[in-house]
């Protein structure tokens, strides 16, 4: 069966819209339940600790507060396994679910106060006596890599785990290398901040031992394993219910100390539970990312060749090894050569715990920050070896004939060590880049003074990894109607899902989309699921959803040919009705009753999806303010195959414009004491409106991807990728008469200031 | 984030709502509630009662006469927007306010509350020290009038006492020939400024400047005047020269803070770019 | 204490605390959800509601606050049938994701519109820089609010 191709490739507009426009979307905080108990969380004030003394007291003498939960309450203490990257050596880091003796970061939770009202709750926790002994804090990875104050006396150190990229051998190509620069570069903390902050409204059925948690998102059916055995409980007995979600970027969504906590209280109070995470409390509580700084080299051929890549990234884990927690640190040492053919490399990345908030994976987690990494150094290389910019990375992007191409092997293993980037023609897209941003004309202006700034233009270029397995499930049923519900294992955040899986499946079904009804999710739907991350739903998702749907069609055809008696070979499908060549049909709700549905476990044999593109950006630089304006960006990514060019664009906007966040505003800072200082959106910046009104994104369907029937490669995290490099090197280019080297992010404007204004040796 | 508990009160008088804060000293007046409301909501104060003014006559008024602008308390930035006498009745203000926050915030944040609530980076009490302007108050022993440059004491610290009310600021009349210029920077459309200077100056017959008033806000404690800026502004044409030394005694005569935001080299700097650029935008412009 | 407003043309009367939100006594007494919370500091403008005609922040304010008051929110901006011609825009640019901030960008832009039907792209942008998104980085947004206006200087209130 082919694809009809009316809905695939094409800009539907989206079905889950029509809620949103009305107000009637239903996140978690917009459902109550009778009886339903507020939760509000007393979190650690200090960094480090033992905690000497608690008293609930007087939060339970307050009326209208109800419990109050700590760890005495709970007994055994679970701890939060790790869903990637597991290994006993990272058993010591693992969070317990509350803090019993030790604290570890400020914001580490210790009691959990239920009540009438959010606002008596609150009441509660602020009424709880708490005597903190407090420790010396590690504030920085500096310190911690000097192991002399442990987080955890059981680990023996302050490293929690150490991954290296490897490929062929990097010492030799050092050694022989007719050019080596050396430099450091650090990327700063910052968080996917969605728009809505968490919250979970637990239900337990005591009759039916039933526990139902609403306020799923990302990775439902792993968190119901995890909760389920936490509460001793069947997994069947647990329900986790994805309802609308306001954002996830990747850190909505894994499994949080609240994701045990409230479930508990629920069954330990008998009552529903709700907790809505407040904004104050997100900014400390939810996982931070991207703090890595390093130490590297690139070693090159006189003509720019790039033979080498070398050296060592640290990371600053935070307190714990959340669920993803070392994805991040894995993936700059796999991918920080990013698009480029560098055959010896060697990058080890350590991640160290400090007492701040855990960190876990932020949108294209590692590879934004390997991408600004690797892209500063080649436009350094470049500069030293007086090889033009555009050049550079010509020669040295992987080409189209050498693919599949291997990355780096990461050890240790996992199953993702060997990695190959599938098909890609990276020159095509650089060309189409530089052409549609006018590069020729543009690159005049570059270092030079105009009217009181400077003017900076640059490129980058990049991979986007996606469609991580192992598989995703789809179930398609006919409803007596003739529709077709389609139940999916990936998890909506936001980016469309609905609506990519509804076209994919009328086409599949040759049904008009209004004849589709997508369902996705919560545990109740399917037996097993695998989520919404490193950009998988449409590539196993809608691959999972199109090869049910073909197995669906073949019984449509042969209940049909029974019914009609006659050839199934001589069946056409058509808009919902199966029609003989004589043209007697049957209308498939007419074969409904017989109970036709259809199951697909869509696996890629952990083969990976890789789009890829090129970014090219235009600044000016007020050298008295230190601010950075974009004139103009953009972005060409080759995504193999557009389902929905739409919400495609969406993302890549969107993803641009929280690497624009990153690369210049956004920092959660920390004190010597650990104490987060942005804690507030006054202090924390993401853009707003008028930051970045110049961008351009343009999406090809070039190389399809070989993992998929589809051909599609997962595009969601792409946007991001290059924008830390491409705003480096683009203020280095702007001020390069001033021999300015931005090897820090974000660029703000103090730091951009100095760069403009050098003081005096 | 909610705020702890306290009791409400809207009074329909003057005499009432001061009378609530006499009576009370954990009392506090309410009226946009834009700063007030997210202090609340951090808990970083407790109020026993919020004492509301939106009932309370004759404090929206915008008046312009000959002694002046009168703001009343009340007063909106929207409303200072909407009033198009202030382009020539005191284009200085006008010009300020229209970096304060946000649509929604200026739809409700008055005068009043920003005195009261003191931010060193905010624009109006940079204009209110800049201006000479004098800050009217009513409390049980009666009203006072207070000059705006000894209002403000330190961050979110006035003189105002817990029992008495903003009710008015007076700026002083605004000649027509005027010279003036207002520059912030802040990190993002709306955001508080990490420095502002407002300046303005009179040319004397032969050209040059008199009676200058530079102010700063957000890189300094509380919003002041710059004497060293002004003595080099005073006497002398507003030329390239003038400008640079202006803008180099502007740098060093604050003592900013340190923050996460901004180093204070950092803000020392940029007072004296805003110099310079806001004494720049001065000689080109006129008022009105 | 009570307190008396309308909402989307109906009179409402409630007992609410007087630390009660204007957000959280839409929210959870009247179950108007629609109008969502983000930050409860007066930042990211997903709590826009409007009250006497003029776009606030209904987290920085009381709902004693409103005794008296007429308060329209997101859903007293739709229609029985079919999407209103800024919905309608909305759509087609896809000037949504994730859909939270979306009803703080809808009252803003309808309160702004209403008053002023011919804003340019850069009074739009300024208007909008109170309302923050983290998942379409606004340009669908101002595009939307840009081909809304045609409706809204035909001279009804859409």
């Amino acid at each position: 069966m082919t694809l009809v191709n009316r809905y695939i490739g094409a800009p539907v507009e989206r079905i889950e819209d029509l809620r949103f426009l009305r107000g009637r979307g239903e996140y978690v905080g917009d459902i109550q339940r009778p009886g339903m108990l507020h939760a509000a969380i007393l979190r650690s004030p200090v960094a480090h600790g033992r905690i000497r003394a608690l008293d609930t007291k007087p939060a339970l003498s307050i009326r209208g507060v109800h419990a109050v939960v700590t760890a005495a309450d709970i007994g055994a203490v679970p701890r939060i396994p790790l869903r990637l990257q597991t290994s006993p050596a990272t058993e010591p880091f693992r969070q317990p679910v509350i803090a019993a003796d030790r604290v570890r970061y400020v914001g580490e939770p210790i009691a959990m106060v239920l009540a009438d009202s959010a606002a008596l709750a609150e009441d509660g926790v602020d009424a709880i006596t708490l005597d903190i002994e407090e420790l010396p804090v590690v504030a920085d990875r500096h310190f911690s890599g000097r192991h002399e104050i442990l987080l955890f006396d059981d680990a023996g150190s302050n490293l929690a785990m150490k991954f290296t990229g490897l490929k062929g051998d990097a010492d030799a190509a050092f050694r022989e290398a007719e050019y080596v620069r050396g430099e450091r570069f650090a990327s700063q903390r910052h968080t996917a901040l969605p728009m809505e902050p968490r919250g979970l409204l637990a239900e337990w059925d005591a009759a039916a031992g039933r526990m139902t948690v609403m306020g799923a998102a990302k990775v439902p059916f792993f968190n119901r394993r995890t909760v389920a055995a936490m509460l001793d409980l069947p997994e069947s007995a647990v329900d986790l219910i994805e309802n609308d979600v306001g954002g996830g970027f990747g850190a909505r969504g894994e499994f949080y100390p609240e994701d045990f906590l409230v479930p508990f209280c629920a069954r330990h109070t008998g009552r529903p539970v709700r907790w809505l995470e407040d904004r104050r409390e997100h900014l400390i509580a939810m996982n931070h990312a991207r703090q890595m700084d390093c130490e590297v080299e690139i070693a090159c051929k006189r003509d720019g060749t790039i033979v080498g890549l070398r050296g060592d990234v640290f990371v600053d884990l935070g307190a714990y090894i959340r669920t993803n927690g070392l994805t991040a640190p894995r993936n700059v040492a796999q991918f920080f050569s990013g698009p480029y053919r560098i055959p010896n490399i060697r990058i080890s990345s350590h991640a160290l715990v400090t007492n701040k908030t855990p960190t876990g994976t932020y949108r294209a987690p590692g590879r934004y920050e390997g991408s600004f990494f690797c892209e500063r150094l080649v436009e350094l290389a470049a500069k030293d070896l007086g090889i033009d910019p555009v050049e550079m990375r010509r020669k040295n992007l992987i080409a189209d004939a050498e693919m599949p191409y291997a990355l780096a092997r990461v050890e240790p293993g996992d199953l993702y060590a060997h990695s190959e980037c599938d098909s890609g023609d990276y020159a095509h897209a650089l060309d189409r880049c530089l052409a549609e941003f006018g590069w020729e004309a543009k690159r005049q202006l570059n270092g030079k003074l105009i009217d009181g700034r400077y003017h900076g233009v640059t490129l980058a270029c990049f991979i986007e990894g996606g469609g991580a397995g192992p598989k995703e499930l789809a179930r398609l049923v006919l409803e007596r109607d003739g529709s077709v519900t389609v139940s999916v294992g990936s998890a909506a955040v936001g980016q469309g899902l609905e609506t990519v899986m509804a076209q994919i499946a009328a086409d599949s079904l040759g049904l008009t989309i209004d004849k589709v009804r997508v369902l996705h999710g919560s545990t109740t739907l399917l037996e097993d699921g695998y989520g919404a991350f490193h950009s998988r739903s449409t590539v196993l998702g809608g691959s999972a959803v199109h090869e049910a749907a073909t197995i669906l069609l073949d019984k449509i055809r042969t209940a049909a040919s029974t019914r009609l008696r006659c050839d199934p070979a001589e069946m056409e499908l058509v808009d919902g009705r199966a029609v003989t060549k004589s043209g007697r049909s049957v209308d498939f709700a007419e074969l409904a009753g017989d109970g036709l549905s259809a199951d697909y476990a869509f696996a890629n044999d952990h083969r990976h999806t890789y789009a890829y593109g090129t970014a090219a950006a235009h600044v000016a630089i007020d050298p008295g303010t230190g601010r950075v304006e974009l004139l103009d960006y953009l972005v060409v990514e080759d995504v193999g195959r557009i389902i929905n060019p739409l919400t495609l664009h969406g993302q890549v906007i969107g993803a641009t414009v929280q690497g624009l966040g990153g690369a210049f505003m956004e920092d959660l800072v920390y004190d010597q004491n650990g104490q987060l200082l942005a804690g507030t959106l006054a202090d924390y910046l993401i853009p707003s409106a008028t930051d970045f009104p110049k961008l351009r994104a343009i999406s090809l369907e070039h190389r399809p991807s070989s993992t998929n029937p589809l051909g599609v490669k997962g595009a969601g995290e792409g946007g991001i990728i290059p924008v830390g490099g491409l705003m480096a090197n683009a203020v280095a280019n702007a001020l390069s008469s001033l021999g300015a080297e931005p090897n820090e992010l974000p660029l703000s404007p103090p730091r951009v200031w100095r760069l403009a204004n050098p003081a005096p040796e | 984030m909610k705020p702890p508990p306290f009791e409400y009160r809207a009074p329909a008088t003057l005499d009432e709502a001061v009378g609530l804060l006499a009576a009370d000293p954990d009392a506090k007046a309410i009226a946009g509630g834009q700063s007030l409301m997210p202090i609340l909501n951090f808990r970083l104060a407790a109020p026993t009662m919020l004492v509301d003014l939106r009932r309370v006559p004759g404090l929206g008024d915008i008046a312009d006469g000959a002694d002046g602008v009168r703001l009343g308390a009340k007063v909106r930035w929207r409303d200072i927007e909407d009033d198009a006498r202030l382009q020539r009745a005191h284009p200085l203000l006008r010009a300020a306010v229209a970096h304060v926050a946000h649509y929604q915030i200026r739809n409700r944040g008055t005068v009043g509350g920003s005195l009261a609530h003191a931010d060193p980076a905010a624009e109006l009490p940079g204009i209110a020290v800049t201006c000479d302007g004098e800050i009217t108050v009513v409390g049980p022993a009666g009203r006072r009038v207070i000059r705006a440059a000894e209002f403000f004491v330190g961050p979110l610290t006035t003189v105002l006492r817990p029992d008495e009310i903003i009710t008015e600021l007076r700026l002083p009349p605004w000649p027509v020939p005027r010279r003036w210029g207002f520059e912030e920077f802040s990190r993002r459309q709306g955001d508080f400024a990490l420095a502002g200077v407002a300046l303005f100056y009179d040319l004397d017959g032969q050209g040059r400047a008199c009676g200058a008033h530079v102010g700063v806000i957000g890189a300094c404690s509380r919003p002041h005047r710059l004497a060293s800026v002004e003595a080099a502004l005073n006497g002398c044409a507003v030329d390239e020269t003038t400008i640079a030394a202006a803008a180099c005694a502007a740098a060093a005569a604050v003592d900013p803070p340190e923050d996460l935001h901004a180093p204070a080299e950092y803000r020392r700097a940029l007072v004296g770019t805003l110099v310079e650029r806001a004494l720049r935008a001065a000689t080109q412009r006129r008022s009105a | 204490m009570p307190v008396a407003f309308t909402v989307n043309g109906k009179p409402v009367a409630v007992e609410v605390e007087p630390r009660t939100s204007l957000a959280d006594c839409l929210r959870d007494k009247l179950r108007l959800t629609g109008t969502h919370l983000g930050c409860e500091h007066g930042v990211c403008g997903a709590c826009t509601v409007i009250v006497d005609g003029v776009a606030v922040r209904s987290c920085l304010m009381l709902a004693v606050q409103a005794e008296e008051s007429e308060v329209v929110t997101v859903e007293g901006l739709s229609q029985e049938d079919g999407l209103t011609p800024l919905q309608t825009a909305f759509r087609k640019h896809h000037a949504l994701q994730c859909g939270f901030c979306t009803p703080g960008m809808l009252t803003t832009a309808h309160a702004l519109l209403s008053e002023e039907p011919d804003a340019d792209e850069a009074r739009i942008r300024s208007v909008l820089s109170g309302n923050l998104c983290r998942c379409t980085g606004y340009i669908p947004i101002v595009e939307a609010v840009l081909e809304a206006r045609e409706a809204y200087r035909k001279g009804g209130k859409p």
